[in-house]
């Protein structure tokens, strides 16, 4: 550069009329950034307000229920609960005495149902309690009395409650409203009602759709008496497994590429890390249906024996392969932003690589572990494809009891409920869906009050 | 895998550590050329020279603290206690044990006061609370710490100000007793009067053990330091205006003779203030 283009430059520096026209244009430029960003938070805002109306809307609102038998005919305040075991039965007996053999199929009898009606009552109920007397004779054999015996013997009053519910009370919904029409249109709903519902003896009511009945029934045909136990817990017991599986490999492994795989340049195992290192990177962005389908061909079918196919552990095991790679790369990320001031110190009081990173390097990356952990909870929660592939239920009737049972999840509940073709479904799923965020919150919060806790210990 | 001694074999004389033509390369990259230095036993020797000389290069090759930097080679060697620390069997983790370091800007561990002293300690196994107790009591008063902060051991380490902090990081480095401290440029951080406290602490310390400390400031230097060691930069031209620099130790004596009598003009001059 010539001296004379310096001096032209250095001229512009003092120009007052230069520097103000600049000012003006490079304020408007910053305004105009800062208003996109603004726009790009209301846009986000609006879009999960959005959301959270439509949940809103559906699961909480009037609906029109009647029953085959109006609980209060039953039960003090049509509180089944309170009622003993052997009041329930004399219920069954009264309503549904010919469906007995088919409850204790149900709720009873574990073997195949193709031979439940053939095999002597010794077989079918072996194990559990049966008149003794009876023992050659089939189920259909035994009396009325002989059944509900065998029903109140081997089932918990708990069961009762839901199974009279279902089959003797058996509410229909016959209609229901949405949030906004119950609060801004109670005179019309009151007349249709009146109209249409009241001469049937069917009743009205406001209704949350979320409540402590939908949070402990099981899953049912019937959306009156369909609750998300069974799907609470299955996503409850897949995540926590998914995680205990994920987490310390995850770390383990981006402890060893961070802290160990240095090697010398042009050295085969640096390469080999480098390697490793970029797929890790790319398996993040696989879609989850692939990591389904890998689940399905090794865990479910090859390892089908130990995991005993489509079950929990095998769910839990896919799911930890997808989210591994996440855990992984947040871990690595937290590691590395250990200043390196505080390695040097380690190493520098005659500490042994291992004891840097126990007592150093992790305290002080734990924090950030963590927050990567988060991330891989919450996709864990509530990823749906690749459960569906590995072979998550659809409809159970028993709750998992092992990480070999099978189970359903949340989000597959919502899927299964969005596709039902009566309305109450709907408001069923908005439900399950409000229970999904809530979950997500409570383990999120749980991993946010860990974190904290760490941080604060690193900051004492 | 032979430990490294702790104490000075009879024929080792008053060196603490020697160092025979070491070379320090970064990669491909020679960083110092040809060093050779005898440490004294219990004195301070201060390491001066410009920016890039290597003064840190040398330091750190003392007690293998290069071997963390990926890439680093030290050749020719460095006799401690009659070992070559550079021989093969020799642990770096058992080098730094008996020649710890306190580094240019403070670092202590983000835990309390206690902890960061009592770090050491329990690194070497050692678990009990009566014995921990005794050694940070005895480390912080070695670094003329304890009466400011005995009140509040539980205290974060990073919540003193920066000369409380290079002095913690001093007692943490004491608290394992080791034979001899390499400080780089403790002090360039700090205030006149921190600094003050800090070369007290050094003259202090010299009672026990080996010091060896890299500085910019010539009266710190003058100061402290028993010896000195001037460093320089050569160069040479490579094509395209490119050059190849690497650091060279030009004199070395007690300190009194390099800043009154020193015997390399180039010497003369840096100390003069005519270049660095
Ligand atoms: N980690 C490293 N990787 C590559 N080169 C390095 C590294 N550390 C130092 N060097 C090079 O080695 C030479 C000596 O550096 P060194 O830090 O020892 O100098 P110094 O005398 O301590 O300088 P200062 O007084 O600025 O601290 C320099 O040219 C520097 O660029
Ligand atoms: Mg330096």
């Amino acid at each position: 550069m010539t001296d004379n283009t310096l001096d032209t430059q250095i001229d512009l520096v003092r120009d007052e009329g230069f520097y103000q026209t600049n000012l003006r244009s490079r304020k408007f430029r910053g305004n105009l950034w800062k208003n996109f960003f603004l726009l790009a938070i209301i846009v986000a805002f609006g879009a999960l307000l959005a959301l959270f109306y439509n949940i809103a809307n559906s699961a909480f609102g009037y609906v029109v229920e009647d029953y085959a038998v109006n609980p209060t005919t039953l039960a003090p305040d049509g509180n089944l609960s309170a009622l003993r075991e052997d009041e329930l039965i004399a219920i069954l007996l009264e309503y549904q005495e010919r469906r007995l053999p088919v409850y204790i199929r149900d709720y009873v009898f574990t073997g195949d149902p193709t031979q439940f009606t053939t095999l002597p009552v010794s077989e079918v109920l072996a194990g559990k309690w049966y008149p003794p007397e009876t023992d050659a004779l089939t189920i259909r054999d035994l009396t009325p009395a002989q059944q509900a015996e065998v029903l109140e013997r081997n089932m918990d009053q708990a069961q009762m409650v839901t199974l009279i519910t279902e089959q003797v009370v058996d509410p229909v919904v016959l209609e229901s409203y949405t949030l906004v029409e119950s609060i801004f249109n109670r005179p019309a709903i009151e007349a249709e009602f009146q109209e249409e519902f009241v001469e049937q003896g069917a009743t009205l009511y406001f209704t949350s759709w979320v409540n402590l009945d939908f949070l402990t029934s099981p899953l049912s045909n019937n959306p009156a008496a369909a609750g998300a136990r069974t799907a609470i817990i299955g996503t409850l017991l897949v995540v926590i497994v998914t995680i205990c599986i994920a987490f310390p490999i995850g770390v383990g492994a981006a402890i060893y590429l961070e802290e160990y795989s240095d090697h010398q340049e042009g050295h085969f195992l640096t390469r080999m890390n480098r390697i490793i290192e970029t797929n890790i990177r790319n398996l993040a962005g696989v879609p989850s249906i692939i990591y389904g389908l890998l689940g399905l061909a090794v865990f479910v079918r090859t390892l089908g024996g130990v995991t005993g196919g489509r079950t929990i552990i095998s769910a839990s095991l896919t799911m930890a392969l997808l989210i591994l790679p996440v855990i992984i790369i947040n871990a690595q990320e937290a590691l590395r932003a250990v200043p390196s001031s505080l390695r040097d110190a380690s190493y520098g009081m005659g500490a042994t690589k291992w004891q840097t990173i126990y007592k150093v390097v992790m305290p002080s990356a734990i924090p950030g572990i963590l927050t990567g952990t988060i991330l891989a909870m919450s996709r864990a929660i509530g990823e749906t494809a690749p459960l569906i592939i590995v072979g998550a239920s659809t409809f159970i009737l028993f709750d998992p009891s092992s990480l070999q049972s099978r189970f359903t999840v949340l989000p597959i509940l919502i899927y299964n409920w969005t596709s039902r073709p009566q309305p109450e479904f709907k408001n069923l799923a908005a439900s399950a869906i409000i229970v999904l965020l809530v979950l997500l919150l409570i383990l999120n919060a749980t991993a946010i009050i860990l974190r904290q806790r760490a941080r604060k210990s690193l900051a004492s | 895998m032979s430990a490294v001694k702790a104490t000075a074999p009879a024929t080792s004389g008053a060196y603490a550590i020697e160092l025979k033509n070491v070379n320090v390369f970064y990669g491909e990259k020679l960083a110092v050329k040809d060093v050779n230095v005898n440490i004294q036993r219990q004195k301070i020797t201060a390491f001066i020279g410009p920016s890039g000389c290597g003064k840190s290069t040398v330091l750190r090759a003392l007690n293998r603290m290069n071997d963390l930097v990926l890439g680093a080679r030290v050749a020719g060697e460095v006799i401690y206690n009659g070992q070559n620390l550079y021989g093969p069997n020799i642990d770096p983790v058992e080098v730094r044990r008996r020649i710890g370091m306190v580094f240019q800007k403070a670092n202590p561990f983000p835990k309390s006061i206690y902890d960061n002293i009592a770090y050491g300690p329990r690194l070497l196994g050692i678990r009990g609370k009566q014995q921990l107790d005794d050694i940070v009591e005895r480390s912080l008063k070695g670094a003329f710490l304890w009466d400011e902060v005995k009140n509040d051991l539980k205290k974060s380490g990073l919540a003193l100000s920066g000369g409380q902090q290079q002095r913690l990081c001093i007692a943490r480095a004491v608290a394992i007793e080791p034979d001899v401290i390499l400080m780089d440029e403790p002090c360039s951080a700090l205030d006149p009067i921190a600094t003050q406290a800090i070369e007290e602490l050094m003259r202090e310390l010299v009672k026990t053990y080996t010091i060896v400390i890299v500085t910019h400031n010539m009266q710190q230097a003058q100061r402290v330091a028993d010896f000195t060691a001037f460093f320089s930069i050569r160069k040479e031209m490579l094509n395209e205006g490119k050059d190849r620099r690497w650091g060279v130790l030009v004199e070395y004596a007690p300190t009194a003779t390099i800043f009154n009598s020193p015997a390399n003009e180039e010497t003369e001059r840096y100390i003069g203030g005519e270049f660095g």
